[in-house]
């Protein structure tokens, strides 16, 4: 297999309370020696209850955040801060009200200082997430599922080698959300392209992905990753989908238990 | 949604209002002059022209306005509850324009000669017109330079103010400082400090403006959402792009409520710039008007102000509903 085109090693990432830095307690343990490897075209998805630190992990391969222990490479180059060949569709809100949706798009060909000569791309991702018609709305004026794909039409414009997705459509209805889980899949397979999605719906994380890693929190930890190997057309309804959901419901349910015994411990 | 206003309740409201000015017209065609005055005749091109005539004319041109108001109401059903809610105020203006004629001109018992009538105030246009049109562009453009520095001041300040943590340290606290200080107090420092005059006023608009848009600057900077500064990194933003394209205009709405009451500073300076000692402006005509006591100058001045700075604020608001367009529904 060739090289991965992201290694995490080790990392670790510790929230510390400012105001309260002498107090031992008020610092969390977001992420605790994460190691991962994203092979190129893959679709990854990271599952995990609330507040096991999967923001903190894509934020990190984003180049949002530093790791204090550990290095994160894609493609062997450090990862030392955000950069456009990493495209980063936000958990929610992350689109400027002030510009139309034909504005936010062009926003990352602006950002770049390329939209002179890629102007055309424009109305082309416009078309790709299904927005015709709503060049000239403002994000207050649309859907929160429209937003999304918005900030997904934005994030793709510059091109990326990899999508990275924080739960984009967590806050959307079920039909908007198979929708948007299409489109996403529709650019995965026509492009190749890598993403890495942040969800807590494990039938999207199966109907998506190619593999699955598992978190468990306090402290964030990757309990194990699981491979989902069904057929590129996946039906939500096959036995062997639902056979593939009770099989990872049992084995989140199962980290969680472990998780629980480990606090507990903790505290006795 | 509530339901239209019907076009019968629009030509109503037309109706009460042209009655109003009508009944003013009248008034001042038909009541004698009792009190003496001299009435002049003045040729305007090729039209003759007496105070009477020439107040009748304004009143008819007051009419025309707002038929045309009306008209605009009822192609846009969205203008129609202003223009009908308005009728009994403007009806009530021709009445008082009628009382205030009759005792003010046709009798002249209010207290003269500081309270002439409507008429004789607009006779300053006749036999003052271009000197009085010379002070008013006087006035605009002291103004523009004044509050056009303060403006670029202001915005130049605030943005270094709310992007660099050190300008803050070291700036804020003098930005805080002069501007709980009321521009009046620069006033001695002002005129000794600068070469002339004009330049003196322009040194207090500029600085009763500065105060107002720096902070709502800098103000409007700080309370960016990180978040949105992020999602411009991962587009591969550089800080000129957050600086621009990201913190401007996310303070743009704050901008405006800055400029908005440096506006109203700069009005109040203006005039008050003009009366101590500019060599024109309408400050200035209202001065030299009251020293030869012809009171009928110093109102139809207040008059060009009272228009020139409503059609400033008007103008400013356009721009600013333009430029905030996009908040337009965003909040209730
Ligand atoms: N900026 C921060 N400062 C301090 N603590 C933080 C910060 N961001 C996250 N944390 C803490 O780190 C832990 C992991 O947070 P993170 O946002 O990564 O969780 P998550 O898995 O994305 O949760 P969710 O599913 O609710 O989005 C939480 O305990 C959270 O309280
Ligand atoms: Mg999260």
């Amino acid at each position: 297999m060739s090289q991965p085109i992201i290694e995490i090693k080790q990392v670790s990432r510790i929230y510390v309370d400012e105001d309260r830095s002498s107090d031992d307690s008020s610092s969390v343990l977001a992420l605790k020696d994460i190691n991962l490897e994203v092979e190129e075209g893959e679709f990854l998805s990271i599952i995990g209850p609330s507040g096991c630190g999967k923001t903190t992990l894509l934020r990190l391969i984003g180049g949002l955040d530093k790791p204090q222990a550990g290095e994160l490479t894609m493609a062997g180059e450090k990862i030392t801060g955000p950069d456009p060949k990493r495209g980063y569709v936000f958990q929610q809100g992350s689109l400027f009200p002030w510009l139309t949706v034909e504005k936010n798009i062009a926003a990352g060909l602006k950002a770049r200082g390329v939209f002179r000569q890629s102007r055309d791309r424009v109305p082309e991702f416009i078309r790709l997430v299904g927005l015709d018609g709503f060049e000239s709305a403002y994000p207050h004026q649309i859907s929160g599922g429209m937003a999304q794909r918005v900030a997904i039409a934005r994030a793709l414009i510059n091109d990326p080698q990899i999508l990275l997705l924080d739960e984009p459509m967590g806050a959307l209805d079920s039909f908007t959300r198979a929708d948007i889980q299409d489109k996403l899949l529709e650019i995965h397979r026509k492009d190749h392209k890598t993403m890495i999605l942040v969800t807590h719906d494990v039938d999207e994380a199966i109907y998506l992905s190619d593999r699955i890693v598992i978190m468990t929190p306090r402290p964030g930890k990757i309990h194990e990753i699981v491979s989902v190997n069904l057929p590129a057309d996946r039906d939500r309804t096959s036995s062997d989908f639902l056979e593939m959901r009770k099989e990872i419901m049992r084995r989140f349910s199962k980290a969680n238990a472990e998780a629980d015994k480990v606090d507990m411990a903790a505290y006795i | 949604m509530k339901r239209e206003i019907p076009v019968r309740n629009v030509a109503r409201a037309a109706l009460i209002t042209v009655l109003g000015f009508l009944i003013a017209i009248l008034g001042n065609l038909l009541i004698p002059q009792v009190a003496e005055l001299t009435v002049e005749t003045y040729k305007w091109g090729p039209f003759l022209f007496n105070l009477n005539s020439f107040y009748r004319l304004v009143l008819g041109l007051i009419i025309v306005f707002y038929l045309i108001a009306g008209a605009r109401a009822l192609k846009r059903p969205e203008l129609r509850p202003e223009y009908v809610k308005q009728k009994w105020f403007r009806f009530a203006m021709g009445l008082v324009l009628l009382v205030y004629d009759l005792a003010g001109t046709k009798l002249r018992i209010t207290p003269q000669p500081f309270f002439p009538g409507p008429a004789e105030v607009l006779k300053t246009f006749l036999d003052d017109g271009p000197y009085l049109m010379q002070n008013t562009l006087f006035s605009l453009r002291l103004f523009g330079v004044g509050f056009g520095i303060g403006i670029l001041l202001g915005l130049t300040t605030g943005v270094l103010i709310g992007w660099f943590p050190k300008v803050y340290y070291w700036v804020y606290p003098i930005v805080r400082i002069t501007g709980v200080i009321p521009a009046v107090a620069w006033m001695p420092f002002a005129l000794t400090l600068f070469p002339n005059a004009f330049s003196s006023a322009v040194f207090l608009m500029a600085i009763c403006s500065w105060f107002p848009i720096a902070s709502q600057t800098a103000f409007g900077i700080q309370t960016t959402e990180k978040s949105q500064f992020e999602a411009a990194r991962t587009l591969g933003a550089k800080n000129s792009f957050l600086v621009f394209h990201v913190a401007i205009p996310h303070a743009m709405p704050q901008i405006f409520n800055g400029i908005q009451s440096a506006c109203g500073n700069s009005f109040t300076f203006l005039v008050i710039a003009e009366m101590m000692g500019q060599p024109g402006g309408l400050g200035y005509y209202i001065n030299i008007s009251k020293i030869w006591a012809i009171y009928g100058q110093v109102f139809a001045a207040i008059l060009v102000m009272a228009l020139l700075f409503s059609v400033i604020i008007a103008v400013l608001n356009q721009i600013k509903a333009y430029v905030l367009r996009w908040q337009k529904g965003r909040f209730v």
